[in-house]
């Protein structure tokens, strides 16, 4: 492993912009975006120079790391905080510097009319850093000061307009979910440390062959919590929904390509942990295979564009996460799908944007309709991006989805064809609503307010979406070719050789697109027929309200949790009232109790104080006389 | 003669101090049932010496009589003072220190 002394720039750059437009203040209004901008591409430029630096070097000599300085020392508990940059990390940091760069140039005509527009580019640089430090810690404990930092970035961005309660509310919904999984991520460093004695990645790495499966999957676990809390994972999946109501450029760049695909990495990165504890990554599966379809359904029944890509998002993830729980075939392709999924869903969500700001900010789509003549440019980048995430060859989606559903076509046993069935399902389900999507919002009549008159988005806004557009074409075919990724990461995985084939490849790929055809046709043929009323039908089935009211994860969440948890809160409040205040002031009436009755002794009279004292003394004399007698 | 007579009669001067000190209001003679009751308690401390046969006791008699001394210079200024600002000696009209 080679010695790098520049990792570190590509944290301090975009962190130095986060600091210098934060404390800088309304001095930097005029060029502060366009030096957010700049730092964070330069981060990528160097991103990219390390790339070219690890490409041009043999396999076992690509990762490089950097000691920052002595963190922790304590007795014999050790941690540097050091940095790693390796094969997988690099894919990372490319991924978030190079969106990121792309958002950021968006988001300065996006968010030019907005007041706080250089609060905003702060917020952005601020991410950036933070998700890169949570890339490249080479322990648990540095990955989880980046995994505090992107949750406090994405607070802080969702509520971004929090002048509207509702935002606010959203922002805060996001965090406090978000402790729920980080919890998981400190129980899971502290069980490393009890077991291991170690928190850094190569030494877990080490020592998870002489530790106990016991202790393995209870880290496994509480790993699985923390991916599930910032990935969106059931079931802590309640708070991406909401977090749509930050800035369109926020949720393409958190809440689609990077943090919210930090769970993936996190399991990735810990396959040490995973690969030796087969329950663990059995739930992992689970955990996926649920969210897939549970993002798929609710992606079915939003009206809202954002919101529907926010389930769809959900739903991918779930695809990458069922992909990292099956073990060494799956980890690369959980990767190369997020990849591509960074592509296309960015580029769709600032599709997204460029919609909602051509039509004065209205997100609900049955407002929308026969937009594809107004406004090309998004019609046709945001259609390459439907075409990526359905899977159409040649699209980014077609390699990384087919592969991942083939891993678990071959990931053995009934497993396997439950699970196959499953991400076929989803892939059908998916075709359904990103279809609905593009016809309600491209297709069709024209369903819009009054005053509302569309027009083509400014080029700094089409720019990095017609980027975006290129690498959801050409991503999947550059990764998947010649196994270039797979051949990429394998160094960091350990292979347990061939796997037997329960379906040909190309029966895989025929399959998924007769199911994403059947999707599509739903689609086509539920909502191209007739007109689409502009406000939602209230005379649906039983099923359509369950799924409009996103399968009752919210209602569930507060019968089960807030309101036993509020209940909790009240008795622990109670109980604090009265045992520890209580014993407190009984304490505090005892003295004021017994000095107001000794007061009447206080009478003035010289006599009776001579009295007492005689009493007193007589009294002392008697007891001294009792005790030695 | 048995020494422990005059512990007695010391206990005897004591407890007529002590009582006179309670039962009486005049300053004056409260005071000098103080007297009483110190000098009670330095013929204990001769009477100890003696039993003892050390001077110690003696030496703390003297010791006694300096603050006894000293008090009453003090004790008599409150007294005359208390007595040209109220006409009275009693102790029991000086009593504004209460609750």
């Amino acid at each position: 492993m080679g010695i790098s002394t520049s990792l570190v720039y590509l944290i301090v750059l975009p962190f130095a912009g986060a600091a210098i437009l934060l404390l800088g203040g309304r001095r930097t209004d005029k060029w502060g975006h366009l030096l957010a901008t700049a730092l964070s591409g330069s981060s990528f430029a160097l991103g990219a120079y390390h790339l070219i630096q690890m490409v041009n070097r043999p396999a076992e000599m690509r990762p490089t790391s950097q000691k920052l300085f002595e963190w922790i020392s304590v007795g014999s508990f050790n941690v540097d905080a050091g940095l790693l940059l390796d094969q997988l990390s690099i894919c990372f940091v490319l991924l978030i510097t190079g969106v990121g760069t792309l958002i950021h140039i968006y988001s300065i005509a996006y968010m030019a009319e907005d007041r706080d527009r250089r609060r905003f580019f702060a917020y952005l640089n601020l991410f950036i850093a933070a998700m890169l430090l949570l890339v490249l810690g080479d322990s648990y404990l540095s990955l989880y000061v980046g995994w505090e930092g992107v949750g406090l970035a994405s607070y802080l961005l969702i509520g971004f307009w929090n002048q509207k309660p509702a935002y606010a509310t959203a922002s805060k919904k996001a965090f406090v979910m978000n402790r729920v999984g980080d919890m998981g991520l400190s129980l899971a460093i502290m069980i490393a440390f009890a077991t291991m004695g170690t928190v850094s990645f190569s030494g877990v790495a080490e020592q998870a062959h002489h530790t106990s499966e016991a202790a393995l999957t209870a880290m496994g676990v509480m790993l699985l919590v923390a991916a599930a809390g910032k990935s969106a994972q059931f079931p802590l999946q309640a708070w991406l929904g909401d977090a749509m109501a930050g800035p369109t450029p926020v949720s393409a760049l958190i809440h689609a390509a990077t943090m919210v695909t930090a769970g993936v990495y996190l399991i990735t990165r810990s396959n040490f942990v995973f690969d030796a504890a087969p329950i663990a990554q059995l739930l992992v599966v689970i955990v996926g295979a649920i969210t897939l379809i549970f993002g798929a359904l609710i992606g079915t029944a939003k009206d809202d564009i954002k919101k529907a890509l926010a389930a769809s998002t959900m739903s991918q993830i779930g695809y990458m996460i069922l992909a990292t729980g099956l073990g060494p075939i799956g980890y690369a392709f959980a990767i190369m799908h997020l990849i591509t999924h960074g592509f296309f869903k960015a580029g769709m969500f600032l599709g997204a944007g460029s919609v909602m700001h051509g039509m004065n900010d209205e997100v609900n789509m049955r407002k929308y309709g026969a937009l594809r003549h107004f406004m090309p440019i998004t019609f046709i980048t945001f259609g390459i991006g439907y075409l990526a995430i359905l899977g159409v060859p040649p699209f980014a989606g077609f390699y990384s989805k087919d592969m991942i559903i083939e891993s678990a076509f071959n990931s053995g046993g009934v497993q396997a064809i439950i699970l196959g069935s499953l991400t076929l399902i989803g892939a059908a389900i998916t075709a359904f609503y990103m279809t609905r999507v593009m016809i309600l919002t491209f297709a069709g009549t024209k369903r819009w307010d009054e005053g509302v008159e569309p027009h083509e988005s400014p080029w700094l806004m089409w720019l990095p979406m017609a980027v975006l557009a290129v690498g959801s074409v050409t991503s999947g075919y550059l990764l998947y070719h010649d196994k270039a990724l797979y051949k990429w990461l394998s160094p960091l995985f350990e292979d347990h050789g061939e796997h037997e084939e329960l379906l040909k490849p190309i029966v895989v790929s025929a399959l998924a697109l007769t199911m994403v055809a059947i999707g599509v046709s739903i689609a086509i043929y539920k909502y191209m027929r007739e007109n689409v009323d502009s406000i939602a039908p209230v005379d649906v089935s039983f099923i359509t309200k369950f799924v409009r009211k996103d399968l009752m994860q919210d209602q569930f969440n507060e019968k089960f949790f807030m309101r036993p948890g509020q209940l909790l809160t009240k008795g622990l409040v109670k109980t604090e009232d009265v045992v520890v205040d209580g014993s407190v002031r009984a304490v505090a009436r005892m003295a004021i109790g017994s000095g107001s009755g000794l007061r009447g002794l206080q009478n003035g009279f010289v006599r009776s104080y001579a009295a007492l004292i005689l009493i007193g003394a007589l009294a002392l004399i008697a007891a001294i006389w009792v005790v030695v007698s | 003669m048995d020494a422990s007579n005059y512990l007695y009669i010391s206990a005897l001067l004591f407890t007529i101090g002590a009582v006179g000190v309670v039962v009486r209001r005049n300053a004056i003679v409260v005071f000098m049932c103080i007297e009483l009751m110190l000098n009670a308690a330095n013929l204990s401390f001769v009477t100890f010496s003696r039993i003892n046969g050390n001077l110690d006791g003696q030496v703390m008699a003297f010791f006694t009589m300096v603050v006894a001394a000293c008090e009453v210079v003090v004790g008599l200024a409150i007294i005359v003072a208390i007595y040209r600002s109220r006409r009275s000696a009693s102790v029991d009209d000086a009593s504004l220190l209460k609750r």
